[in-house]
Parts: C-alpha cells; sequence; structure tokens
C-alpha cells in the first residue's frame, strides 16, 4: 500500500498547552482516511498542520515533519500555495468566496493557471456536474454564491475543492452542518472519486466512519491512540481506549 | 411588594419604552421643521436655486448667494476623504492581516487617544504646521502663490482628524472576516495578497463604504479646526490652493452679531439647514451603496 502523507513526531503547541503529542501517522493513497475521536481531541489542528493553515495561528507552535511526496512540508523552502493547492479542503461549515456561484469555480481555476474564458467555462460546468450542483444553479450562475442554501453551499465547496485539481482532499466534519440528502451525497462522492483521490476525513460521528472509512486514525487528548484499517478497527480494536470509545463509553 | 401587578408594570415599561423611541424617531424632523421654520424669513423672499447658485453674499443688500460655501465644504470634505480613506484601509489591512497581535494592542489606544483630542487642538497644530508647510513648501513646489489658508490646508487638518473614526470602524470590519474563509481561499492556493484583494476587500466593501460614509458626514459638518485654516474668504476657490469658506463655520462665525441685519438670522437658519440636507443625501447615498454590495 503506497503512502501518500507520513507524519513525523509531530508535536503542536498553543502557548504552553500542547495539542498534538508525537503524532506519527501514515496516510494511505487513494483511500479513505477517517480521523476519528471525541471533540476537542485534536483532529481540526492535525487536519490543518497537513495543508499548514496553522501558519495563520501564531499561537501555535509547529515542530516535527509532515511528508508528502518525499518532501517536508515544513520545510522553509515549501512553496506554501503549491501545497494547498494539492489538497482541497472542505471545512466544517461551507464558506463559499463572495463572488457569483460561477465565479467561485473560475477564481479557484484562475488560481491553478487554467487561461482563457472559453476553457474556464467548460471546466466550471464540469465541476459543477461533479459535485451535482449544475442542475439546480443552472440559471442562476451569476447569482451571489451565498444565497444558495447550507446544503448547496457545501456542494458548491466541494466543487471549488475539486476545481484546483488536488491529489488530496482534507474534510473536516463536512456534513456536520448538512441536511441528510447533502451529506449522503458527499459521503457518496467521496466514494466514488477516492480511486483518483486521497482522502482524509474528520468527524465524530462514529457511524460515519464505519460507512467509509477504509482506514482509521482514532485520537484521544491529543494522541493518536490507534491507527490502521478499518476492518481490524472496527471488529478487532487492540486498546482499551478504542474499545470503549466504540461502545458508546465516552464522548 | 409593588404598586402595581405585572400587567400593569409592563403597560407602563413599555409605554415609556415606546415614548423614547417616538423622541428618537421625531427628532430629525423636529430639527428639519424647526429650521425651516426658522429660515422662512429668506425663503420668502428668495427661490432655493438662486440661493444654492448664486455666487454674491451681500447680506446688507439682502443678496444670500450660498455657492460659495457649498462649494468650500464640500472640496474640504472630498479632499480629506480622499486623503484618509486610502491611509485608513492600508492600515485596517496591516494591522488585522499582517502585523502581530500586540501591534493591534498598541494601535487601539492610540486611535482612541486621536479621537479624543479637541478639534480646537487640531486646528491650532493645522496652524503652526500645515499652514506654513503650504505656503512655504507646497505651494511654490507646484509653483503657486498661497498664504497657506486654504482649502488643502483644511482638507488636511480634516483627514486627520476623520482617521480614527474611519480606522477604527475599518479594523473591526477586518476583525469581524471569519478566519473559515481565509483558510479557504487559501486552500485553493491563493497568495496572502491575492487573498486580501480578491476575497478579503470584496467581503468588507459594504462596511469600507459605510465607515467612509461615516467619515464623510463627520468631515462636512466640523466646524472649528476647519475654521481656523480655511482662510475664510467668500469667494468660490478655483484650485486647493485658494482660501475658502464652509457652511459651519459661516453659521460659527457670524451668529449672534447679526441681529441688526434683517433676514441674516434666517440666512444663517438656513445654512444649517442645507448642512443637515446634504448630511442626509451622503447618508441615503451610502446606504444605497451598501445595500448594492452587500449582497455577496
Amino acid at each position: 500500500m503506497e503512502t501518500a502523507i507520513r507524519i513525523k513526531d509531530l508535536n503542536v503547541f498553543a502557548g504552553k498547552t500542547q495539542i498534538l503529542h508525537d503524532i506519527n501517522v501514515e496516510i494511505p493513497k487513494n483511500k479513505i482516511t477517517v480521523i476519528l475521536g471525541p471533540s476537542g481531541c485534536g483532529k481540526t489542528t492535525l487536519l490543518k498542520c497537513m495543508n499548514r493553515l496553522t501558519d495563520l495561528y501564531p499561537e501555535l507552535k509547529v515542530s516535527g515533519e509532515i511528508l508528502i511526496n518525499d518532501k517536508n512540508i515544513f520545510d522553509p523552502g515549501a512553496d506554501i500555495s503549491k501545497l494547498r493547492q494539492s489538497m482541497g479542503l472542505l471545512s466544517q461549515r461551507p464558506y463559499p468566496l463572495p463572488m457569483t456561484i460561477y465565479n467561485n469555480i473560475a477564481y479557484a481555476l484562475k488560481l491553478r493557471g487554467v487561461r482563457g474564458r472559453r476553457k474556464q467555462s467548460i471546466l466550471v460546468m464540469d465541476y459543477l456536474k461533479q459535485a451535482n450542483l449544475y442542475e439546480e444553479v443552472r440559471k442562476r450562475l451569476r447569482e451571489p454564491a451565498s444565497r444558495l442554501s447550507i446544503g448547496q453551499q457545501q456542494r458548491l465547496c466541494l466543487a471549488r475543492g475539486l476545481a484546483v485539481n488536488p491529489d488530496i482532499i482534507l474534510a473536516d466534519e463536512p456534513t456536520s452542518a448538512l441536511d441528510p440528502i447533502s451529506s449522503r451525497f458527499i459521503d457518496e462522492k467521496f466514494q466514488e472519486i477516492k480511486p483518483h483521490f486521497t482522502i482524509v476525513v474528520v468527524t465524530h460521528v462514529l457511524r460515519q466512519a464505519r460507512r467509509i472509512a477504509d482506514n482509521v486514525i482514532f485520537m484521544y487528548m491529543g494522541e493518536v491512540v490507534e491507527q490502521g484499517s478499518a476492518s481490524e478497527f472496527f471488529e478487532n480494536p487492540k486498546e482499551e481506549k478504542t474499545k470503549s470509545y466504540l461502545e458508546g463509553m465516552f464522548n | 411588594m409593588y404598586l402595581l401587578n405585572r400587567q400593569q408594570r409592563h403597560v407602563v415599561n413599555y409605554s415609556w419604552m415606546l415614548f423614547s423611541l417616538l423622541i428618537i424617531a421625531f427628532l430629525p424632523f423636529m430639527l428639519f421643521g424647526g429650521l425651516y421654520f426658522k429660515s422662512f424669513l429668506l425663503l420668502k423672499t428668495h427661490t432655493l436655486k438662486d440661493l444654492i447658485f448664486l455666487h454674491s453674499w451681500h447680506p446688507s443688500r439682502g443678496e444670500f448667494g450660498f455657492y460659495p460655501f457649498i462649494v468650500g465644504s464640500i472640496w474640504v470634505t472630498l479632499l480629506a476623504i480622499l486623503i484618509s480613506t486610502p491611509i485608513c484601509l492600508l492600515t485596517a489591512i496591516n494591522v488585522t492581516q499582517y502585523a502581530k497581535k500586540r501591534f493591534l494592542r498598541i494601535m487601539h489606544p492610540v486611535i482612541d487617544i486621536l479621537a479624543g483630542i479637541p478639534s480646537v487642538v487640531y486646528g491650532v497644530w493645522g496652524i503652526l504646521v500645515i499652514v506654513p508647510f503650504i505656503s512655504r513648501y507646497l505651494g511654490p513646489w507646484f509653483g503657486v502663490q498661497s498664504m497657506g489658508y486654504s482649502i488643502l490646508a483644511g482638507a488636511f487638518v480634516l483627514s486627520v482628524m476623520i482617521i480614527p473614526f474611519i480606522l477604527n470602524i475599518m479594523i473591526e470590519i477586518f476583525r469581524t472576516i471569519p478566519t473559515e474563509l481565509k483558510e479557504a481561499t487559501l486552500s485553493l492556493g491563493a497568495t496572502k495578497w491575492q487573498m486580501v484583494k480578491h476575497v478579503l476587500l470584496r467581503k468588507a466593501l459594504p462596511g469600507i463604504i459605510a465607515s467612509v460614509g461615516f467619515g464623510l458626514a463627520r468631515a462636512f459638518g466640523e466646524t472649528m479646526a476647519v475654521l481656523m485654516v480655511v482662510g475664510n474668504v467668500i469667494k468660490v476657490p478655483h484650485s486647493v490652493f485658494d482660501p475658502g469658506y464652509t457652511l459651519p463655520a459661516l453659521i460659527a462665525n457670524n451668529y449672534g452679531e447679526v441681529l441688526s441685519i434683517p433676514q441674516y438670522d434666517s440666512a444663517l437658519m438656513f445654512a444649517a439647514l442645507l448642512l443637515l440636507a446634504v448630511s442626509l443625501f451622503f447618508n441615503l447615498l451610502m446606504h444605497f451603496f451598501i445595500a448594492r454590495y452587500n449582497k455577496y
């Protein structure tokens, strides 16, 4: 099994409190890896380390290595824009850019370097179709994206995330704010596109993890308790903490 | 023990609240009405068009052309906005997006101090610094003879005065943009500057317009500091180095000593009415722009 992201001895401090303790994980390529754990265990921080959104928070001190294609993303010479572009991000709540529906995707294309109106317009339609949004917004492409419903906005964000042509998709509880139908669509979409992408999903919903995971990383209090394939993890957990979590003892 | 039961207390409390609300709601109308009533003496003999567009101001002859004052006021105000808006915008972006958090903590008290300085002090500073600077350096540099007391001096002083007000609002606007929106933009591979230019500025646009509108309203009504440096010459200014006269200065300089000339009192009330009307116009304009750009 090929590894897409390898995290070595990752430690994150916020001031004096340590948020992540010695994280060592491997995320396999073209699989869905679910980072599971109760709220506040550091799942989101771990995800944000991967595309260096942690840079936005000056109070966070990060040490360790994250290797993608054998390159450490914390290298001083690393091209952060390129790095982020190689990962689509889907956040907990959708944040459409303050532009029209069309431009939300066209902007991502522009950043990716797609020139020419015709080419852009073809690709915009294509990504909207991929996110199962095209039929709903076909006649209102020039409307502000903020007028869409939350579920539609999240699908727009998915389309936008795909439009940068990433290898990896990072999703931070992408369905927690959505209606059941939009949620199911996102889950199914991940299954569908997984042969082409490495997908990392953060969730605290056990059911969702069971449904979509190929691989699980279970975190508790800033530490990785257990990691491995989903079948192993759910059928035959090794750690006591995992067992009690799966039995619903905490959270 | 209460004198009234709950229901009665509710009624009493509610009527007090309604009363306060009504007072505030009617205050502008009462002001308008009062000023209109007081300037009626002038409006009886002069048409509105003449008052606004005639250039000659000779109260003793009964000529009341407000044009020089209106033009003076608008020039000073717009110039001040033109100077202070870019400065505030760049500062707000820097402080909220680029600088260390510590810097913002230092900036806030500085801004508050600037906002609290009495306008007379700004006026004195204008006379001591800005006026000589214009007459000695800036004027000759542009090849213009200026005594320094000018539209430009008024605009400079005014722009410094309104900076704290505009800046405070702008900083607040940029601070309230959710971090997640920034994360979303950066995760598309945008650089920080692209994020600021394409996303943050657009998101903040309604707020930026509102802050400029607020500055505009303050600048237009500012009296003392402008009066001290603008020259107070009743003439339509042809360049920014010419002296001018503003509407608030007209009222402040003359009110109280003009009772001998008929209609003068009424003319000053009309000046106040004009001020109010123009402020209202600016206000409506801003609301229009905010509504237009608020859709995202």
